[in-house]
C-alpha cells in the first residue's frame, strides 16, 4: 500500500529535501554538519599545530613563570569583574522591574545601551581622557561598565516574566521582604544570573583590545603579542589551548550549576500583575547609584568620543578614507551574517523538528564558539590556511568564515524562537490543502521564520562590524575595517582621527541595543511575548 | 480565637473601584466560602486579607488584632495567615519536603514536622520529588501542607480546585474539608463555582460588584436568597408572582406557606424594593421555588395544579431538569422541575405541575426583568 506522501517522494525525490517526514531532510542535515565542521575546524587545527610543535615544547612553554602571572591576572580579573557585573546587573534589574522607581522606561533603555559600545571603545574613551589609567583596577572598572548589561538583560527579562505569586507565598510563610528576595526571588532568577555571568566571564577571557589599551596582561593579550609581534606560533598555540580550556571549564561549571533546579510553573493560570515595592527612603540612593552608573558607563565613553570628534587632532599617519573602511566593514559583515544565518538555519531547524541525541549535540556545538575567543578562532584558521590551503590565507573568504563561526551562537539564538514558532502541524495543514511541500515552505514556513532570520542576520552583522581581534589576525592586506583603522589610530595616540571610526561603530551597534531594551519594556506589559531576548541561553 | 471581621473594606486600582464596601464576618473555626463571578473582586479581597495589598479604607481584624486600618498595617509575614494560591504556586526549585518546610525554622525542619504534614495530606512517599513531577491534585495538597506548616490562625484558599479535572475536584474538596475541620483551622475560600461553594462551606458569602450581598449558611442562601439575581446565581430558580397574605403565598401552583425570614445576619443588606409598594400588603410579589420543589403529575391525574407542556428535558442521568411551558401565566415563562432520572419525560408531554415546601419571598429588583 502506498500513501500519497510516498508516491510524492518517489516521483520527485527532491521533494524530500523540503518535506522530510520521518527521514531527516538531506539539505538540513548537510547544512548542520557543515556548521559543526566549521565550528570544530579552528579547534582541530589548534590542537594539530600544538602536536606539530611537540607536546614537550608545549609543556615547557606552559610551565613558565609568565604563564602563572597571566593565569593569576586573568582569574582575578574574571572573578572581580563577574562579581561586580552580577551585583550591578541584578540590583539594577530589580530596581527597574520590581520597584516604583520613577522613569523606569528611560532607565531600561539607558541601562542596556552600554552594550552598544564596543569594549575597546569604552577603554579608549576613558584612557584618552585620563592617560594615567592603567592596570588591574582600571581593567576591572572598564570591563564591568561595558559588560554588566549582559547580566542586567537576562535578569530583567526573567524578573518581568516571573510570577510574583511565589514571592507572596514566601511572605505569607513568614519571611520578610529581604529574606523573600534571597530565598525566593533570587532562586527564581538564578539561572538568568548565572547565564549572564557566563557571558561576562567568556567575554573577559576573549577580550583583547580593551586590555591592550589599559596595558593589562591577560592570556588573550599575551597570545596576541606572542603571535603578532614575536611570531612564536608554538607559544601562542600553547597559551590558546589553556584559554580554550578555561572557557570550557567556565561553560561546564555553568551547565553543572543550572542543570539541576529547573523552573516550571505548576500550571497555566492567569499571570498576576506584579506589585511593585515602594522604595521609600531608598529612592534617593537608588537614583544616585543608577545615575552614577549611567554617567560612567555611557556618559564618559560617549562624552569622550564627542570631545575628540569636536577637537579633532592631527595624525602623523597617512589619511585614510572612513568611507572605504565603512564599505569594507559592511561588505565583510554582510557576508558573515548571510553565511552564519545560512548555517544556523539547518541547525536550529533539525533541533526543533527532529530533536534527538545527534541534532541536539549539533545545536550544542553551535553554541561552542561562545567559549572560543576570536583570537583562538583566528589562530586556528591561520594555521589551517597557512599549512593546508594557502590560497585562503588572508583572503576575504577566510575572514568571513571566521566571523560566521565566531558569531554562529548569536545566529542560532536569533533563529531559535521563530523556528519553534513554525510547527510542523502548520506545514501538514498546508499540504492537506493540496499544496506541494516547496510551496508550503515558501508560503507558510518562510514568512513565519522571517523575523528570526532577520534577527540572526542583524545580530551577526553588528557583532562582525565591531570585531577587532580576529580581524587583526585575518584581514587581507590593505583591507581596513572600521575597527582595525580605529585601532591603528589609537595605537598611534591619534585620538581625534580615531574618534569618527568609533562613533560610526557605536552608531551601528547602539541600534540593536536600543531595540533589545525596547523589547524589554514591552515585555513589561504584554503577558505572553512571542519571543524573548534569549541571551541567557547558552 | 481567630474570628475574622472585615468592616467597610474598600480598595481601588487606579480609580477603578474593585471592592466598594465589603463587610464580612468569618466565625472562628469555620470554612467560609466567598462566591463571586470572575472580576467581582474576590481575589483582591483575599490579597488584602493576606496583606499583599493595603486597604484604601476599612478595618480588617483577626481575633483581637487589627491587621489593616487607617493607622496600622501588619506585614504579610507577621500575620500568621496561610495562603494557598491558585495552581498551588510551589517553589519549582525545591523538593516537596523543602516546599512544605519552607516557612519553618531550621530546627523545626529537622524534626518530624515536615513528615507529619506530608502524612496529613497523604503524600509521605513523595517528599523527595520536585513539583513538576507531581499531578495537579498532589501539587494542591503540597501547597496546603506548606500553608498549614506554621499553624496559621487563618487559611486563605484562592480557587484551589479550579485547575483540577471534575472527578478529582470533588474528591479534593471532600478531603480538604475533612482536613480543615480536623485541624480546626479558620479558612476563607474564594471560588466562582456555586456548586463548590454550596457543598463545601459552613458559611457562604456572595460577593457581587465589590460588595457582599448576602452571608449565611449555604442552605439559607440557596433557599432564601436576597434577590432574584442571587437566586439564579446559586442554581436553577422558579420566580413566580404571588399574592401574599400573612404567611401564605397564593401562586398559580396553589397556596404555599411562606418561609420565615431568616436571621438578619451580618452583611445582609436591606432588601431593595423596586416593586410597587411595601411588602406585607396584598400587593403582587415574587416567590422563589427551587426546581426540586415542583411536582410533576400526568395531565390525566386529578391533581390541583398548573397545566403545562414539556418543552425541553435536560437529562443528567441521576436526575433530569424539565422545562415546562405553563398554559396560564404564572409569572415565569418556563417552569423548571427537577425529577429523578428515571422520571424524565419526552418533549410535548402534557403535565400538571404542583409544588411543595416553603416559598421564599424575593424582592423585586431592577435586575429581575432584565436577566434571562
Amino acid at each position: 500500500m502506498q500513501t500519497a506522501a510516498s508516491i510524492d517522494a518517489s516521483v520527485r525525490p527532491w521533494a524530500r529535501l523540503w518535506s522530510g517526514r520521518r527521514r531527516w531532510p538531506l539539505l538540513a542535515t548537510g547544512g548542520s554538519l557543515l556548521a559543526a565542521g566549521l565550528v570544530l575546524l579552528p579547534l582541530f587545527f589548534l590542537v594539530l599545530q600544538a602536536q606539530q610543535s611537540g607536546w614537550d615544547q608545549i609543556e615547557r612553554l606552559l610551565l613558565r613563570h609568565t604563564v602563572a602571572v597571566l593565569l593569576w591576572n586573568t582569574v582575578r580579573l574574571a572573578f572581580l569583574c563577574t562579581l561586580l557585573c552580577a551585583l550591578i546587573g541584578v540590583g539594577a534589574a530589580w530596581c527597574v522591574q520590581r520597584t516604583t522607581l520613577p522613569g523606569r522606561r528611560l532607565w531600561s533603555v539607558l541601562l542596556v545601551l552600554p552594550l552598544g559600545i564596543p569594549d575597546f571603545v569604552v577603554s579608549f574613551g576613558w584612557v584618552s581622557l585620563r592617560p594615567s589609567l592603567h592596570g588591574y583596577l582600571a581593567a576591572v572598572m572598564i570591563m564591568t561598565l561595558s559588560l554588566y548589561p549582559l547580566v542586567y538583560l537576562p535578569v530583567a527579562a526573567s524578573l518581568a516574566r516571573q510570577d510574583a505569586v511565589l514571592s507572596e507565598v514566601g511572605r505569607s510563610l513568614g519571611l520578610g521582604p529581604w529574606r523573600v528576595f534571597l530565598r525566593v526571588t533570587l532562586r527564581q532568577i538564578w539561572p538568568a544570573v548565572l547565564g549572564g555571568c557566563l557571558l561576562v566571564t567568556l567575554g573577559l577571557l576573549a577580550e583583547y583590545g580593551a586590555f591592550e589599551i589599559v596595558r593589562y596582561q591577560t592570556f588573550t593579550v599575551a597570545i596576541f603579542t606572542e603571535f603578532k609581534l614575536g611570531f612564536d606560533t608554538a607559544a601562542a598555540c600553547a597559551l590558546s589551548l589553556v584559554l580554550v580550556l578555561m572557557g570550557i571549564v567556565v561553560l561546564a561549571g555553568e551547565l553543572a550549576v543550572t542543570g539541576r533546579g529547573r523552573i516550571t510553573r505548576s500550571g497555566a493560570g492567569a499571570r498576576r500583575i506584579v506589585t511593585r515595592v515602594a522604595l521609600g527612603r531608598w529612592l534617593i540612593p537608588a537614583l544616585a547609584m543608577l545615575s552614577a552608573l549611567a554617567v560612567l558607563a555611557l556618559g564618559v565613553p560617549l562624552g569622550s568620543l564627542v570631545y575628540w570628534l569636536i577637537h579633532g587632532g592631527s595624525s602623523t599617519l597617512p589619511p585614510a578614507s572612513i568611507l572605504t573602511a565603512a564599505s569594507h566593514t559592511a561588505g565583510l559583515s554582510a557576508g558573515a551574517a548571510a553565511l552564519a544565518t545560512a548555517l544556523a538555519l539547518p541547525v536550529s531547524w533539525l533541533a526543533a523538528r527532529h530533536p534527538n541525541r545527534y541534532t541536539l549535540l549539533i545545536e550544542r556545538l553551535a553554541y561552542l564558539p561562545q567559549a572560543l575567543p576570536g583570537l583562538v578562532v583566528g589562530l586556528g584558521l591561520v594555521f589551517f590556511s597557512v599549512h593546508y590551503l594557502f590560497s585562503l590565507y588572508q583572503s576575504t573568504l577566510l575572514l568571513i568564515v571566521a566571523y560566521a563561526v565566531l558569531f554562529l551562537p548569536l545566529a542560532v539564538i536569533g533563529l531559535r524562537a521563530s523556528v519553534l514558532n513554525a510547527p510542523q502541524r502548520l506545514e501538514e495543514a498546508g499540504r492537506s490543502l493540496g499544496r506541494r511541500p516547496a510551496s508550503v515552505w515558501l508560503r507558510v514556513t518562510l514568512p513565519l521564520i522571517a523575523p528570526g532570520l532577520a534577527a540572526a542576520f542583524a545580530l551577526v552583522f553588528i557583532s562582525s562590524a565591531t570585531e577587532l581581534t580576529a580581524t587583526l589576525l585575518l584581514r587581507p592586506t590593505g583591507v581596513n575595517t572600521l575597527a582595525t583603522q580605529f585601532w591603528v589610530y589609537t595605537g598611534n595616540l591619534s585620538y581625534g582621527a580615531a574618534a569618527p571610526y568609533a562613533a560610526l561603530m557605536v552608531a551601528v551597534s547602539a541600534i540593536p541595543a536600543y531595540l533589545l531594551s525596547r523589547r524589554m519594556t514591552t515585555l513589561d506589559q504584554t503577558p505572553a511575548p512571542r519571543q524573548m531576548p534569549t541571551l541567557e541561553h547558552t | 480565637m481567630s474570628r475574622l471581621t472585615i468592616t467597610e473594606l474598600r480598595k481601588s486600582y487606579d480609580t477603578q473601584p474593585v471592592l466598594s464596601d465589603v463587610n464580612l464576618d468569618v466565625p472562628s473555626g469555620s470554612l467560609t466560602a466567598v462566591l463571586g463571578q470572575s472580576g467581582c473582586g474576590k481575589t483582591t479581597m483575599l490579597r488584602v486579607l493576606a496583606g499583599f495589598e493595603r486597604a484604601d479604607h476599612g478595618v480588617v481584624k483577626l481575633g483581637p488584632t487589627t491587621l489593616d486600618d487607617a493607622s496600622s498595617y501588619v506585614a504579610p509575614e507577621r500575620r500568621g495567615i496561610g495562603y494557598v494560591p491558585q495552581e498551588g504556586a510551589l517553589f519549582p526549585n525545591l523538593t516537596v519536603a523543602a516546599n512544605v518546610g519552607f516557612g519553618l525554622s531550621r530546627r523545626e525542619r529537622r524534626g518530624s514536622a515536615v513528615v507529619d504534614l506530608l502524612e496529613l495530606v497523604g503524600l509521605t512517599a513523595l517528599g523527595r520529588r520536585f513539583p513538576h513531577e507531581l499531578s495537579g491534585g498532589e501539587q494542591q495538597r503540597v501547597a496546603l501542607a506548606r500553608a498549614l506548616a506554621r499553624r496559621p490562625a487563618l487559611l486563605l484558599l484562592d480557587e484551589p480546585f479550579s485547575s483540577l479535572d471534575a472527578g478529582l475536584r470533588t474528591h479534593m474538596r471532600e478531603e480538604v474539608r475533612t482536613l480543615l475541620h480536623a485541624q480546626g483551622v479558620t479558612a476563607v475560600l474564594v471560588t466562582h463555582d456555586q456548586e463548590e461553594a454550596l457543598s463545601l462551606a459552613d458559611v457562604l458569602a456572595v460577593l457581587r460588584d465589590g460588595r457582599i450581598v448576602q452571608q449565611g449558611t449555604p442552605d439559607e442562601l440557596y433557599n432564601q436568597p436576597v434577590d432574584a439575581q442571587l437566586a439564579r446565581f446559586l442554581g436553577a430558580a422558579n420566580l413566580l408572582s404571588a399574592r401574599i397574605e400573612g404567611s401564605v403565598a397564593h401562586t398559580a401552583l396553589g397556596e404555599l406557606a411562606l418561609r420565615a425570614p431568616g436571621p438578619g445576619g451580618n452583611g445582609r443588606p436591606e432588601l431593595v424594593l423596586g416593586g410597587p409598594g411595601p411588602s406585607g400588603s396584598a400587593q403582587p410579589e415574587l416567590v422563589l421555588l427551587r426546581p426540586e420543589q415542583l411536582e410533576i403529575h400526568p395531565a390525566s391525574d386529578a391533581v390541583a395544579g398548573l397545566a403545562g407542556r414539556v418543552e425541553r428535558c435536560d437529562y443528567y442521568g441521576h436526575d433530569a431538569l424539565l422545562h415546562i411551558r405553563p398554559t396560564e401565566p404564572c409569572g415565569a415563562d418556563v417552569l423548571l422541575a427537577r425529577v429523578a432520572g428515571e422520571h424524565s419525560l419526552p418533549v410535548d408531554t402534557r403535565v400538571t405541575v404542583a409544588a411543595h415546601g416553603l416559598a421564599a419571598p424575593i424582592a423585586y429588583d431592577s435586575v429581575t426583568h432584565h436577566t434571562r
